[in-house]
C-alpha cells in the first residue's frame, strides 16, 4: 500500500488531479490504448467541471461540500487482502442460495479472479476481465456512463481500477442469484470508486442483488459506476440494498441499456445511510421494452437520500413504471427527480411515475420533482407526487380499535413501504427485507446488525426512529 | 355504564353540542335519531376520542371513569367501540393482521395473554359465522376497495371480534339494501347481552324494525330534545323533525 495517498479538502479536486498526473503511468501501465484514452478524456472533463455543486439543476438539493471537505485515502494498488470472507460476515438471506461476489474496499476479493460457470456465465474481477476479455469490455466500457458531461462518471472512469464483471451468454438463465457485496472495512477515510460491468446476451436472465455495507465507521466516499447491458429479449432483476453508516457518502450511478423486448426490474431499498445519491439511468434503445423501477427509503437524523432517475424511451412500444416512496423522520432530507424522456420516434410509449413520501416531523424535508420531456405524439404518460403526514383518519381508526398510537403509526408506515417491498420477486429476499424494514421501523435495526450480512461489528449504533414521536 | 352530563363540544370555534345529557345502562339499546348536521357523529367521535373536536364543557363517565383522561386506544380497551359512519381504507394492512393486532393489544391492556395465531384464526372463524360474514373481507386490506355495504358489514365484524361493552353504531344502516341491513341488525341482536349496551345512530325507522330499541332520543341542534320508547321512532317517521323545532325554541 505504499502508493496510497492522503487527499484533503479545499483542493480535493486539485489533489485528485495532481495524483492522477503523478500516477498516470502506473495507472495505465497494462492498459489498451482505448482505456488510456478514456482515462485521459475523463480526467479532462473532471478538471473542467470538478465535483457537482448545487448551482447545477440536477444537484440543486444535494450538497456535496461537507463530504468533499474531508481527508481521504485513495488506494491505487490492490491491497491484496488475503482473507476468508466468512470470517467477516456470513450471508443471512434464509433459503436463498446465491453466488456471492465480494468487493472489499472496492477491490475484488476471492480466490479465483474469474469464475466460469457451466452455462458459460463469467463472473469475476473487472480488472482481470480487462486483461482476459479486452474486446468484450471495450465494446461496452464507458459507452453508457458518458464521461463527456458528467464529472462524477468522469472521475470514476479516470481512476476506475476494479469492481465486478459479469457476462451472461445468449439463452442462459443464470440459475443462482448473483449477490455483490461491497464491504467497507478500514481504519482510514477511504475514497473508493468501484466500476462494474454486466453484459447479457440475447434471451438470457439474471437476478442481481447488490448490497452496500460498512463494517468500520469512517468517512468513506464511494463513487461507483455500474453499466448493465441487457440484450434483446433478456430479463434483469436488479436489487440494490443500502444499509450504510451515517458517516458515509455514497454516489451510485447505474446505467441500464435495454435492447428490444428486454425487461428490467430495478429495486432500490435504502434502510440507512449518510449522504446517498442514487443515479438510475434507463435507456430503452430497442422496441417493446419494459422497465419497472421501484424504490423505498427510510431515513432519520441528518441523513440525506437523493434518487435521481432518467428514463429514456428511444423506440416504439415500451412501458416504464416508476414507484418511489420515502419515510423521513427527524431533520432528514429526501430528494426525488424523475425525468422521463420520450424521443421523437418512441410512439406508443407508456410511461408512469409515482412518488409518495411521508414526513414524520415538520423538520424533515422532501424535494420531489417530476420532469417530463416528450417529443412523440402517441404517448400515455402520467406522474403523481405526494408529500404528507401519516393519514390521521387511518390512525384514529386503528386507535379506536385498541391499537396503541405507536403501533398504529408503525403499521401504517410498514404498510406504506410494503407497496414497494411486495414487488420484490425473489421470495426469500422479499421476506428478509420485509423483516428488516419492520425492525428498522421498530428501531431494532442497526447497520451492524444482521441485515443481509451478519458481521461482528465492534461498534453498535442503533438507528431508531424515535417511537415516542411516532 | 355511560353517563354524559352537559356535554359541550365545538369544532374550529363552531359550537356543535350544546349541553347534551345521556345515560346508558347495561343491557340497554338506545337509538339516536335526528336530521343531518345536528351533531350525531360528533357525539360518537367525542366518545371514541377523536381529537379534532374541542370539549368545552361537561363530562363523560364510562364505568365511572372520566374518559377524557383516556387515549382512544384505552377507551377501546375499556370496552368502547365505534362503528364509523365512514369507515377508513387502510391500504397495505390486512384485515386479519389488523384485527389480530387489535384483539391482542386490548388483551394486553386487560392483562391477558395474547392469542396465538391458531387461537386467533379459530376465534375469527367463529365470530364470522356468528355475524354471517363471508371470508372474503378478511383476506383483503382494511376496507380497501370495499363497497359501501361491505364496509358497514366489516364494522359489524370488527365489533364481533372486539366484543365491546358499549358499541356505538353511527349510521351503519345508511345506504344498505335490505339484506345488508339484516346482517347489521342480526349482528347487534346476536351480540346483545345483559352486560353490554348499544347506541344505534340512524336516520331511519327501518333499522328499528330489526333492532328493537329500549329508548329513542332525538338529537336536534346539539341537544337531545326528546326521549321516548320505540314508538317515538314511528312518530318521527310520520311527522319528520319539523314539529320538534317548536319544542327547542
Ligand atoms: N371536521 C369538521 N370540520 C368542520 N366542521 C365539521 C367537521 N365535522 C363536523 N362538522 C360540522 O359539525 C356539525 C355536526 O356534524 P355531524 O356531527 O357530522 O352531524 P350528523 O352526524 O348529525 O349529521 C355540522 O354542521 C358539520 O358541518
Ligand atoms: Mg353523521
Amino acid at each position: 500500500m505504499k502508493n496510497d495517498i492522503i487527499i484533503s479538502e479545499i483542493s480535493l479536486k486539485e489533489k485528485l488531479i495532481h495524483h492522477f498526473e503523478e500516477n498516470i503511468t502506473t495507472l495505465t501501465a497494462d492498459e489498451t490504448p482505448l482505456f488510456k484514452e478514456i482515462r485521459l478524456k475523463a480526467m479532462d472533463t473532471f478538471m473542467k467541471k470538478g465535483f457537482p455543486h448545487t448551482k447545477l439543476e440536477d444537484w440543486r438539493s444535494t450538497n456535496l461540500s461537507k463530504s468533499i471537505n474531508k481527508e481521504y485515502t485513495l488506494q491505487l494498488g490492490n491491497p491484496e487482502v488475503k482473507l476468508d470472507v466468512s470470517t467477516i460476515f456470513k450471508c443471512d438471506i434464509h433459503h436463498l442460495d446465491t453466488f456471492l461476489v465480494t468487493l472489499y474496499n472496492g477491490w475484488f476479493l476471492g480466490n479465483e479472479d474469474i469464475t466460469i460457470l457451466k452455462d458459460g456465465t463469467i463472473i469475476g474481477s473487472f480488472s482481470k476481465a480487462c486483461v482476459l476479455y479486452p474486446d468484450l469490455v471495450e465494446a461496452h466500457f464507458s459507452k453508457y456512463a458518458s464521461i463527456e458531461n458528467n464529472s462524477i462518471n468522469a472521475l470514476n472512469a479516470a481512476f476506475a481500477l476494479d469492481g465486478v464483471f459479469i457476462y451472461v451468454p445468449d439463452n442462459v438463465t443464470v440459475s443462482k442469484t448473483i449477490q455483490i457485496v461491497n464491504i467497507i472495512n478500514t481504519e482510514d477515510n477511504l475514497f473508493i470508486q468501484p466500476r462494474n460491468l454486466v453484459i447479457l446476451g440475447k434471451n438470457s436472465k439474471l437476478q442481481l442483488v447488490h448490497c452496500d455495507h460498512s463494517i468500520e465507521h469512517k468517512y468513506t466516499f464511494i463513487n461507483s459506476v455500474t453499466e448493465i447491458v441487457i440484450g434483446e429479449g433478456s430479463t434483469v432483476d436488479h436489487y440494490k440494498l443500502q444499509n450504510k453508516d451515517n458517516d458515509s457518502t455514497q454516489i451510485t450511478s447505474t446505467y441500464f441499456n435495454q435492447a428490444a423486448n428486454s425487461t428490467l426490474t430495478s429495486n432500490v431499498i435504502t434502510l440507512n445511510g449518510g449522504l446517498i445519491r442514487n443515479n438510475l439511468y434507463v435507456k430503452m434503445e430497442g422496441k417493446g421494452c419494459t422497465a419497472n423501477m421501484n424504490g423505498v427509503f427510510l431515513i432519520d437524523k441528518d441523513q440525506h437520500v437523493d434518487n435521481f432517475l432518467l428514463v429514456e424511451h428511444c423506440n416504439t412500444d415500451s412501458v416504464s413504471h416508476q414507484l418511489y416512496k420515502g419515510i423521513l423522520d427527524d431533520q432528514s432530507m429526501g430528494v426525488f427527480t424523475g425525468h422521463i424522456l420520450v424521443k421523437k420516434d418512441a410512439q406508443r410509449t407508456n410511461a408512469f411515475q409515482n412518488n409518495k413520501n411521508i414526513l414524520l416531523t415538520d423538520k424533515a424535508t422532501m424535494h420531489t420533482q417530476p420532469h417530463l420531456e416528450i417529443y412523440a405524439d402517441d404517448v400515455k404518460c402520467s406522474h403523481g407526487a405526494t408529500v404528507g403526514q401519516l393519514d390521521q383518519e387511518a390512525l384514529f381508526y386503528m386507535r379506536s380499535r385498541g391499537i396503541r398510537e405507536n403501533t398504529s403509526r408503525m403499521l401504517l408506515m410498514y404498510a406504506f413501504a410494503a407497496e414497494v417491498i411486495n414487488k420484490i420477486q425473489i421470495v426469500p429476499l422479499r421476506k428478509q427485507i420485509d423483516e428488516l424494514v419492520y425492525r428498522r421501523l421498530k428501531g431494532e435495526l442497526s447497520d451492524c446488525d444482521q441485515c443481509i450480512l451478519d458481521c461482528n461489528a465492534n461498534r453498535q449504533i442503533s438507528f431508531d426512529i424515535d417511537l415516542s414521536r411516532l | 355504564m355511560l353517563s354524559i352530563k352537559n356535554l359541550q363540544v365545538s369544532i374550529k370555534g363552531k359550537s356543535i353540542l350544546k349541553g347534551l345529557n345521556l345515560e346508558v345502562n347495561e343491557g340497554e339499546v338506545h337509538a339516536i335519531m335526528g336530521p343531518n348536521g345536528t351533531g350525531k357523529s360528533t357525539l360518537a367521535s367525542v366518545i371514541a376520542g377523536r381529537d379534532i373536536y374541542e370539549v368545552t364543557g361537561g363530562e363523560i363517565l364510562f364505568k365511572g371513569k372520566d374518559i377524557f383522561a383516556l387515549a382512544p386506544e384505552e377507551r377501546a380497551s375499556e370496552g368502547i367501540f365505534l362503528g364509523f359512519q365512514y369507515p377508513v381504507e387502510i391500504p397495505g394492512v390486512s384485515m386479519t393482521n389488523f384485527m389480530k393486532t387489535a384483539v391482542n393489544e386490548q388483551r394486553k391492556y386487560r392483562g391477558l395473554d395474547p392469542l396465538t395465531s391458531t387461537q386467533f384464526l379459530a376465534f375469527m372463524e367463529e365470530q364470522k359465522k356468528l355475524v354471517e360474514i363471508t371470508s372474503m373481507l378478511t383476506n383483503r386490506s382494511v376496507n380497501e376497495g370495499f363497497s359501501g355495504g361491505e364496509k358497514k358489514k366489516n364494522e359489524i365484524f370488527q365489533m364481533a371480534m372486539l366484543e365491546p361493552k358499549l358499541a356505538i353504531l353511527d349510521e351503519t344502516d345508511s345506504g344498505l339494501d335490505i339484506d345488508a341491513l339484516k346482517v347489521v341488525a342480526n349482528g347487534v341482536n346476536k351480540l346483545k347481552r345483559p352486560d353490554n349496551a348499544f347506541i344505534v345512530i340512524t336516520h331511519y325507522q327501518r333499522l328499528l324494525d330489526f333492532i328493537v330499541p329500549d329508548f329513542v332520543h332525538v338529537l336536534f341542534e346539539g341537544k337531545i330534545v326528546k326521549s321516548g320508547g320505540k314508538e317515538l321512532a314511528l312518530e318521527l317517521e310520520e311527522k319528520g323533525y319539523e314539529w320538534l323545532k317548536k319544542d327547542v325554541n
